[in-house]
């Protein structure tokens, strides 16, 4: 038995689980072996919470649950019918309202969107297509920005700057007209490793890495055969 | 039992997903105990001549011939089902969609790079032509569609089971590999 | 482009100081009308962050421009009540004579034309900002006058067309021809307030303790919209350990049909103020700031006379009011145009220098706010009104309203009504009362608290003779849908800002009104969270199909549906980013069911003929339809 001292005690989906004191309910959940979607959330940086898709329901209110710290006793509905659905439509509106062609994309197999449209098992989107018109910017000399599959999670905005802090990537503009850059000047100079960072990073495939793609024959990509989370519920 | 009748055909699409739906090897000597093809590319029969079960499309619209083929097939199918990305969100043609249509066609007849002779630049607009839309699109935007089958081509087991499903009238098999958009 | 030695000056002024770019990038947008993207450079040197960085914020603002603008800058107030006192024509005239369409710039470079939402002149409209001037009840032959004097070059102050508005509005620092409409006063704006004679005489007296439980006793809830008890909110702020602590009045009104802060800022500056002193003082704050909305710059200049004022009486500094160790003082951040900054933590943000992007709570400001301190952001009327209870005491202002909601409410009514302006009414007033004292006749609908409020039915007001205005603050919105969700709506609950639009029978509501609303939520999204980003322009496309006449009873299930995803957003505005059209479902659902074809089971909403339009055009042929 582990010890459960610097533990507290919650309820997820009516099971009892410990959870670890200051831990997130994203982190507690992972580390009991159960996976509750993220897609702006990544390890290692603070959580964004501008995908709502980790949303669960506390008291009948939803939170996002990489921002919302366990506190003893909560109790959290999860992976309930209505929660399950709510992702899927995150994960719909997401697809219409980009350009996110899987044939022709160099993340196919590997994106964490198209991963848990095959999880949710969409066939298609319940919104209707806006094929907005937006632009691949291939200025920069080792990483081309593909802004169609953009879905604005962040992640490139908090985990690639230099050794000053400065950000590679920014925001720009609003609302409908929002979308993640790469800055013109300091971009110019991004080393190799932190370029490849990048595209690890990315979730889609909206930031690449020059001269390289579609190197990994399907069949062999990571959510090929086993859907995403997969590997949290899995675990022990 | 009666034979089902299936029809199938192809709108702005490769033929890669009838391509698919012959990759189901030698499970199609046991689709053609179950039905019988109507209007189809695989029998070349133009008109449909009788009322059909399970109207299958590939490609999505990108010209008015296309949309009317498929309200054609609306009219005398009882189930649609949308095969392939193509058809299901415009797949590769959808990537002129945002750009404006007199941009493409000068791109395509003028403008471009490989267009070569076209001294009187002329761009096709013989009466029989079908006309191109302002924007390629999905076919559940244009009629209703009951079933979608997604794949670029969609995996020839995705199709058998779904085939055999509605032939059968039994529920539908969907292990996570068949079910992918590439 | 600015030259660089321009940028230098400007940014030593700010002490190269990242969280104060929103001061910085205003600067050089006042200085050339714009901001290039060498600028951003140079700023970006300067601070130590990327240009990137730097155009994340400049790009998040309507006011700041990152293309060059016209030597005149009109902005339009399109907000709903704006369209029904004839903006079309207005906007209309100032493209013929200025010869160039909105969103676009002339071409000698003169005139820069641009849509804005509701600028805060609800009650004197079709209104509009040129050069950081208000000018309010324009038509078409104003307009005209008004292009004639900017091509002759006069400066914005001198365009004034008629005499300046009552009160203050005619301040010499003020100069605006915006009117107060003062129609109804109770205790906040009744004439007998004597500046800082709470602070001057009383204050001493007090212990902070003894500030926050009077505070407490009086219920007070905070009046900008989410009605926090405002004894608790100071109180949290008090409890949490700080170098500092920030006490930051919420002046960015912005919900479309709200006025009221323009008028007490205008009229009550001083009862403001003192209200931030006495609440740094029961708080235990040093830092003040005071959060302007851009479309009220042209008070700027007398606000901070004002605080001039305050500071050679020893109202701010240190030591004030001769209370020892009591240092506080006091400063104006100008906003840019984002009405979503009026959310207390996107102000923050804002108020560092940064895109207005709401946080994730907790922690809550109080714990954690501006720069890390606690913070306490309190709108406008909540500390005016809390003076007012000081001065007085609780016991007196329980005297006021009803028994679970004391005080009174400013509002701030406009629409088809023959006496727009400011209300103060106690809590327990009916809406047929409020009709009534604002002469609104064959009314068809009432828009109460904004957009993101709920729209209620004249069937609805006859059905509740005996409601109350509201019992207590909700947090907006959201709670009011999840309430029709669940059927459980009490008309006696009605939540509101303060904002009360009203619309007769010659309205469409559908057309006119709840699209103005949608595109309201669209423009003014933030854009971080993937629900509000993107689920109203869907929401709003699915209703113009149903206008169109291509709409079937599913698309009333499906807006229904969809709506309930925005729910998950992070803030209240993209929370209620649906409300206009759910709210219309449920108060109007028979103008949805006649729009829609009862017989038909689906509709694409798809047109040949209109998809095939621009090709056709285009390669001069009429398409051929063969119908199979």
């Amino acid at each position: 038995m582990e010890n459960l001292e610097n533990k507290i005690k919650i309820n997820l989906d009516g099971k009892i689980i410990y959870a670890r004191k200051g831990s997130t309910i994203v982190e507690a959940a992972r580390e009991n072996g159960i996976y509750i979607p993220t897609f702006c959330h990544f390890e290692g940086t603070d959580p964004k919470a501008c995908c709502r898709i980790c949303s669960v329901k506390i008291n009948n209110r939803l939170m996002t649950s990489c921002t919302t710290p366990v506190t003893a006793g909560m109790e959290i509905e999860s992976n309930t019918e209505e929660l399950k659905d709510f992702r899927k439509s995150i994960v719909e509106l997401l697809f219409v309202s980009g350009n996110h062609f899987c044939p022709t994309c160099e993340k196919s197999g590997n994106c964490e969107l198209q991963a848990l449209a095959y999880r949710f098992k969409m066939l298609v989107p319940r919104f209707p297509f806006s094929f907005p018109r937006k632009e691949a910017d291939a200025s920069n000399p080792k990483i081309i920005k593909e802004q169609n599959r953009c879905i604005a999670c962040k992640r490139c905005i908090k985990t690639i700057h230099d050794e000053q802090g400065r950000h590679y990537f920014a925001y720009k503009n609003r609302g409908q007209h929002l979308e993640v850059v790469l800055d013109p000047v300091l971009g110019a100079s991004i080393s190799d490793a932190l370029a490849k960072r990048a595209m690890e990073n990315c979730p889609v495939g909206s930031i690449l890495y020059k001269g390289k793609g579609f190197d990994q024959p399907i069949g062999t990509r990571k959510y090929d055969k086993q859907p995403i989370g997969s590997e949290i519920e899995n675990q022990s | 039992m009666n034979k089902k009748i299936l029809a199938t055909t192809s709108l702005a699409g490769c033929f890669g997903c009838h391509m698919s739906i012959l990759d189901i090897d030698e499970r199609i000597l046991d689709l053609i105990e179950l039905v019988e093809f109507n209007k189809s590319p695989i029998d070349d029969i133009k008109k449909f001549t009788k009322p059909v079960d399970i109207g299958i499309i590939e490609g999505g619209c990108c010209n008015s011939e296309n949309v009317e083929i498929l309200k054609y097939f609306r009219e005398n199918c009882k189930i649609l089902v949308s095969l392939g990305e193509c058809a299901i969100m415009d797949g590769l043609p959808a990537m002129r969609n945002g750009i404006p249509i007199e941009e493409c066609l000068r791109e395509a007849y003028i403008d471009g790079p490989t267009v070569q002779e076209n001294h009187e630049h002329i761009i096709p607009n013989d009466e029989e032509l079908p006309v191109i839309l302002d924007q390629v699109y999905p076919c559940h935007e244009i009629v209703k569609i009951d079933y979608f089958l997604p794949g670029c081509a969609p995996r020839a087991d995705l199709i058998w089971n779904a085939l055999y499903a509605l032939i059968t009238d039994s529920p539908m098999e969907m292990p996570y590999e068949v079910v992918k958009f590439d | 482009m600015a030259e660089k030695s321009k940028i230098n000056q400007i940014l030593s002024k700010f002490e190269n100081d990242e969280t104060r770019l929103m001061d910085i990038l205003l600067s050089i947008n006042v200085m050339q009308g714009y901001i290039s993207q060498k600028d951003m450079q140079d700023i970006s040197v300067l601070l130590g962050i990327s240009m990137a960085q730097v155009q994340e914020t400049a790009t998040f603002y309507h006011f700041i421009s990152t293309t060059p603008r016209g030597k005149y800058n009109i902005y339009l107030d399109n907000s709903i009540t704006a369209v029904m006192k004839g903006r079309a024509e207005v906007k209309e005239a100032f493209e013929q004579f200025c010869g160039t369409t909105f969103g676009k710039v002339s071409e000698e470079g003169m005139f820069g034309l641009y849509d804005t939402s509701c600028i805060g002149m609800n009650d004197q409209e079709p209104a509009a900002i040129i050069n950081d001037k208000v000018f309010t009840n324009l038509t078409p032959y104003r307009v005209k006058h008004l292009v004639e004097d900017m091509r002759a070059g006069k400066s914005p102050n001198d365009l004034m067309y008629e005499d300046y508005g009552n009160g203050n509005n005619a301040d010499p620092d003020v100069k605006a021809m915006v009117n107060n409409h003062i129609r109804k006063k109770s205790i906040i704006l009744k004439d007998d307030y004597q500046p800082f004679s709470f602070l001057k005489t009383k204050l001493k007296e007090y212990t902070p303790e003894r500030v926050v439980k009077e505070i407490e006793a009086s219920n007070l809830r905070g009046r900008g919209g989410a009605g926090f008890p405002t004894g608790l909110k100071w109180r949290f702020g008090r409890r949490t350990d700080g170098k500092h602590r920030v006490i930051i009045c919420n002046a960015d009104e912005g919900e479309p049909g709200t006025f009221k802060d323009r008028v007490l800022l205008t009229e009550y500056p001083e009862l403001i103020f003192e209200g931030m002193v006495v609440a740094a003082f029961a708080t235990g704050s040093d830092i003040g700031l005071l959060y302007l909305r851009y479309e009220y710059k042209y008070l700027l200049r007398f606000l901070n006379r004002k605080l001039a004022e305050m500071r050679k009486k020893h109202f701010l500094g240190k030591d004030i009011a001769g209370i020892g160790d009591f240092d506080f003082d006091i400063r104006i951040q100008l906003g840019a145009g984002a009405y979503i900054c009026g959310e207390e933590s996107a102000l923050i943000e804002s108020l560092e220098g940064k895109r207005g992007e709401p946080r994730d709570k907790p922690p809550f400001p109080v714990e954690k706010g501006y720069l890390g301190y606690p913070t306490i952001v309190n709108n406008v009327e909540t500390l005016a009104t809390a003076v007012k209870i000081l001065h007085h005491g609780a016991e007196w202002y329980a005297g006021f309203g009803t028994k679970d909601s004391l005080g009174t409410k400013l509002l701030s009514i406009s629409g088809d009504c023959r006496y727009p302006g400011i209300y103060e009414v106690e809590w327990g007033t009916t809406i047929r009362e409020i009709l009534a004292m604002s002469g609104a006749a064959d009314v068809q609908a009432i828009q109460v608290g904004g957009p993101s409020g709920m729209i209620i039915g004249m069937k609805d007001i006859n059905n509740m003779d005996n409601s109350k205005l509201m019992k207590w603050y909700k947090p907006s919105g959201m709670m009011i849908a999840e309430k029709f969700f669940n059927r459980k709506l009490s008309y006696s609950d009605l939540p509101t800002g303060g904002s009360i639009m009203i619309f007769n029978n010659s309205r469409d509501l559908l057309g006119e009104v709840v699209m103005n609303f949608m595109d309201f939520f669209i423009e003014e999204s933030c854009g971080s969270c993937s629900t509000c980003r993107n689920m109203p322009l869907i929401m709003k496309n699915k209703l113009q199909k149903i206008l169109d006449g291509n709409g079937v009873s599913q698309d009333i299930y499906d807006l229904l549906n969809w709506g309930k995803v925005l729910k998950a957003s992070r803030c209240g505005l993209g929370q209620t980013a649906g409300n206009p059209i759910l709210s219309s479902i449920f108060h109007f659902r028979h103008l949805y069911e006649q729009r829609i074809q009862s017989l038909t089971q689906f509709d694409s909403g798809f047109d040949l003929e209109k998809a095939t339009e621009r090709a056709g055009k285009f390669v001069h042929k009429k398409p051929v339809f063969h119908h199979f």
